[in-house]
């Protein structure tokens, strides 16, 4: 057996491939209705990641934060911290604040569940809802950020109620294109839902006057309130450890049945989706769904030859990287190198068993960063990267074209707009693949041939 | 006006100060503060501030001591040029975890640079210091010499920690990281025998310039060297567009130095002068007005018949070079109503000038760290009406452009969806532009600009 696994030892890190946690902790709450999110420390960290999601979403992207000074950091943050909330609350008169540390909070020991509660003690007639998260900078990557912040919404907001017909979607970072989707197929069974977080409408709205600071659309608190009675839930999360897991605490906590599966990019995971649906409802897939099944069987079969030629390499959150991996693996692109910047336990385990199978020199690495995956490329001859947008450089370096997909997208538009979940999106998603692999050889195919059976042969001595 | 502003309950108490209105106001705005805790603030931190300032010097490893976050939403930050080594492009980090932060990060952090010297044998390393090394102590300085001294190299702390100030800061401590830099080597280090000297005498050249706060985008810094070069005056280095750690050492061998980009560098050349006896005159190459005034202002420096007619033959050629095509645009743009929104108020300047050009109206201006000065030329440039503000946030910028009509907004990446949200047109003046604005061709590129937004068809439509 010639599979290879890697783990990164090297104490520099060269070129990042992932963020820092509370990065990951500003999504959920903007899928939530009427939030706003502000982030404990200094200045610089809100303003970074606001410029990467306005990048990304191309959408105005309102964080606040209690920019903590000198003193501030000498003394405690409590009152800049206060004061933000105050401020936070008269402009955008928000239903649910967040409240996010960073690095600089965490070192200086602020405890934000205190200081909140006690701000809410202060401000009696206070109508909005506070959820304080502790996310330091260092405390891992933006994946684990956006698991452990929708864990801690879940534990702050939802409260004992009875049983509904409602199933629980929880979903990880993807388009909002990709949630849109997933709730028309929610739609299209007739499946009532919560879907935890949804940022569809607020992170791709259209074009309206007069302007809204806060976006409509989100997932009601009301409705969060009540997952605890939910039929079931379903969490996309078969990477994210049981610690940070949203679905687990429900389950725990009130016993509400849980699927952790995949992200539903690919047939199988597609398949998964849908059955797990059709078993929680007792609803049959309905004949336009298979129709779209079939038709993604179709793209598959008229790309199968091309996509043989592809070796891929795979990078971002695990939960993607897993997704994406097994898509190219149904599909004959063969996943050379697979790479995480973030500490996952699972993604090895799961991928394992498949890429055994495949006999084929294919390396894993987690907590890595962009010069490790540029070497194992090249050392793999990949000629398909798939991954966001910080990838750029392989294509720049080493010619390896590059498929966006995943977060952050800053150097195109229409992050927003990718679709890469159910049947449909998986079709659009392999035609994205495939093109690229067709693309990059048609533009390599004349001097590849003329160099190999010309040049060398007759020019060479002549 | 603005009365409007002052008694709007969305505009946060202490910010009040920040804004004024030309002619209806005695006093000018308040500038250079913390901002206001939760009043989402536009602003970057001293770590950005520092990075941005150095990032350009091309064979330098950038190094960030600190947790991923701040090396990642820094990466390649800027779009600046090199004509020789690419090293820049990389970002560094040491990666601090958890327990770095709990044990102190110093002996990673001397464990990174050996990595980092081993594979890339760099002659300048510089050392970033983020929010937490600042908190809990690192010795950047002990551990930046003692590695220094171990392989003979420059090894420069930047001390940058995010919550010490504003950007501002950060430019300030780039600037001291330069001063450390050009600082003529003792005599023993140059020949390594040993022996104790003091440091080599400069040596000065005439008709050479140090060209400061250019940082080559788009190729401006190159653009603005020919010129230069065609009337007979040299650019010793540019700081710190397309610089290196050779030609940065030989900065006080010049002449004169000229400075773009006065936020970020007026504090150096003030240094300069006092150290090595350089004069210095502020210019900028942004507009046709001030791009024709720095090079007679230039060429008047050096008191030579030559070089002013030589400089005057330039303009007169550039100018009938573009005079046309830059008519067309200002009949085409007539009655546009401007806002501004950007870094620095060099550039807030500039921008006022290159729209008064162009016959169209500014009716909003505000910068994120512009200074006392800035905003009294600010003042005097501006027609009466006009808001002037420091350190806006999206809820001002809304307010203040919907009630003076703005049809443009000139700004950077986090502006960018605001604008478009609000319906109105859109120039980026980020550091990650792709065409130059500097020079003769900079107005045309800066025109063509205003009246593709502007101009666009899509606003039929909405
Ligand atoms: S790593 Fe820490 S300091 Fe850096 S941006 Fe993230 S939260 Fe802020």
């Amino acid at each position: 057996m010639k599979k290879t696994v890697t783990q990164h030892h090297k104490n520099v890190n060269e070129n990042p491939c992932n963020m820092c946690m509370p990065m990951g902790g500003i999504l959920p709450f903007k899928g939530i209705e009427g939030s706003m999110v502000i982030m404990h420390g200094s200045q610089g960290c809100s303003t970074y990641m606001r410029r990467h999601m306005a990048e990304h979403y191309n959408e105005p992207i309102d964080v606040g934060s209690s920019s903590l000074n000198e003193k501030g950091t000498v003394y405690g943050g409590e009152k800049n911290l206060k004061t933000g909330l105050q401020n936070i609350i008269k402009v955008y008169q928000p239903k649910l604040i967040g409240v996010l540390t960073t690095c600089l909070a965490e070192t200086i020991g602020e405890d934000v569940e205190r200081i909140t509660a006690d701000f809410k003690k202060e401000h009696s007639d206070l109508s909005a809802k506070i959820v304080p998260c502790a996310t330091p900078g260092y405390g891992g990557t933006q994946f684990e950020g956006y698991f452990l912040t929708l864990k801690q919404i879940l534990k702050h907001l939802t409260k004992p109620s009875e049983s509904h017909d409602k199933i629980n979607i929880i979903v990880p970072n993807i388009s909002p294109a990709d949630i849109r989707e997933i709730k028309r197929i929610l739609q299209v069974m007739e499946i009532a839902h919560t879907i935890f977080p949804d940022y569809s409408d607020t992170l791709d709205r259209p074009y309206e006057r007069p302007y809204k600071k806060i976006p409509d659309g989100g997932t009601t608190i009301a409705d969060i309130v009540k997952m605890s009675g939910a039929k079931a839930t379903i969490q996309f999360a078969a990477m994210v450890d049981d610690e940070l897991s949203p679905g687990l605490f429900l389950k725990e906590k009130y016993g509400i049945e849980l699927h952790n599966i995949p992200i539903p990019t690919g047939l199988e995971s597609t398949d998964i989706f849908l059955h797990t649906l059709s078993s929680i409802s007792g609803k049959e897939i309905p004949q336009t769904i298979q129709q779209e099944r079939g038709r993604l069987l179709d793209c598959m079969i008229d790309s199968h030859k091309y996509n043989a030629e592809g070796n891929a390499v795979i990078y971002g959150e695990p939960e993607q990287v897993y997704a994406i991996t097994k898509a190219c693996l149904e599909n004959g692109i063969i996943p050379k190198v697979v790479a995480t910047g973030s500490k996952t336990t699972k993604l090895k385990a799961a991928l394992q068993p498949m890429i055994e199978q495949l006999d084929m020199g294919i390396e894993i690495v987690q907590e890595t960063d962009f010069s490790v995956i540029r070497s194992l490329s090249v050392k793999h001859h990949v000629n398909l990267a798939i991954g966001h947008s910080d990838g750029r450089y392989l294509t720049e370096q080493e010619g390896i074209p590059l498929v966006r997909h995943g977060f952050p997208i800053h150097d195109r538009v229409g992050g927003q707009r990718l679709l890469s979940v159910g049947y449909t999106g998986t079709t659009m998603l392999l035609d994205r693949l495939t093109n690229t692999l067709l693309e990059n050889k048609y533009n390599q195919y004349r001097t590849k041939m003329y160099k190999e059976y010309y040049e060398k042969n007759f020019l060479i001595g002549s | 006006m603005e009365q409007l502003a002052l008694k709007d309950p969305k505009v946060i108490e202490e910010r009040k100060e920040f804004i004024s209105t030309k002619g209806a106001q005695k006093q000018q705005v308040k500038c250079d503060e913390d901002s206001v805790a939760g009043s989402i603030s536009q602003r970057a931190c001293v770590f950005c501030g520092a990075r941005v300032v150095l990032n350009p010097i091309t064979d330098a490893i950038h190094l960030v001591h600190g947790p991923i976050g701040c090396a990642s939403y820094t990466w390649d930050i800027r779009g600046s040029l090199t004509s020789g080594s690419n090293h820049y492009r990389n970002s560094f980090s040491t990666d601090m975890k958890e327990k770095d932060v709990i044990f102190g990060g110093e002996k990673k952090l001397a464990i990174v640079i050996d990595e980092l010297v081993e594979k890339y044998k760099p002659k300048l390393i510089f050392v970033y210091s983020t929010c937490i090394v600042g908190v809990i102590g690192d010795d950047l300085e002990a551990v930046c010499k003692k590695q220094a001294q171990k392989y003979n190299i420059e090894i420069i702390p930047v001390q940058s920690s995010g919550f010490i100030g504003n950007k501002s800061a950060g430019y300030r401590a780039a600037c001291d990281a330069l001063l450390r830099l050009i600082a003529p080597a003792p005599q023993e280090q140059l020949t390594n025998n040993g022996e104790t000297s003091q440091p080599k005498e400069v040596k000065k050249k005439s008709k050479t310039i140090n060209y400061l706060g250019d940082f080559n985008l788009a190729a401006e810094a190159w653009i603005i060297k020919n010129y230069l070069k065609e009337i007979g005056v040299e650019i010793n280095v540019t700081f710190t567009g397309d610089s290196d750690y050779v030609s940065l050492k030989k900065a006080p061998e010049a002449s004169l130095n000229i400075i773009q980009c006065a936020g970020s560098m007026t504090y150096l050349a003030k240094k300069m002068e006092e150290i090595y006896d350089i004069p210095f005159i502020h210019i900028s190459f942004l507009g046709i007005e001030d791009t024709k005034e720095s090079i007679r202002k230039i060429a008047r420096f050096f008191n030579d018949p030559e070089i002013e007619q030589k400089a005057e033959q330039l303009i007169a050629r550039e100018l009938k070079t573009i005079e046309s095509q830059l008519d067309w645009y200002k009949q085409k743009l007539q009655g546009t109503k401007a806002a501004i929104y950007v870094g620095g108020g060099f550039k807030a300047i500039s921008l006022l000038k290159q729209f008064k050009e162009l016959g169209v109206e500014v009716v909003m201006v505000g910068t994120q760290t512009g200074r006392k000065e800035e905003y009294q030329t600010i003042s005097e440039l501006a027609t009466e009406g006009t808001v002037i503000l420091d350190d806006a946030n999206p809820t001002e910028l809304e307010q203040f452009m919907t009630e003076k009509g703005a049809d443009l907004l000139v700004g950077g990446v986090k502006e960018r969806p605001l604008a478009y949200k609000l319906g109105l047109a859109f120039i980026d003046h980020n550091h990650d532009r792709k065409h130059p604005l500097s020079g003769f061709v900079g107005a045309v590129n800066f025109a063509k600009e205003v009246y593709s937004t502007v101009c666009s068809p899509v606003w039929k439509y909405v």
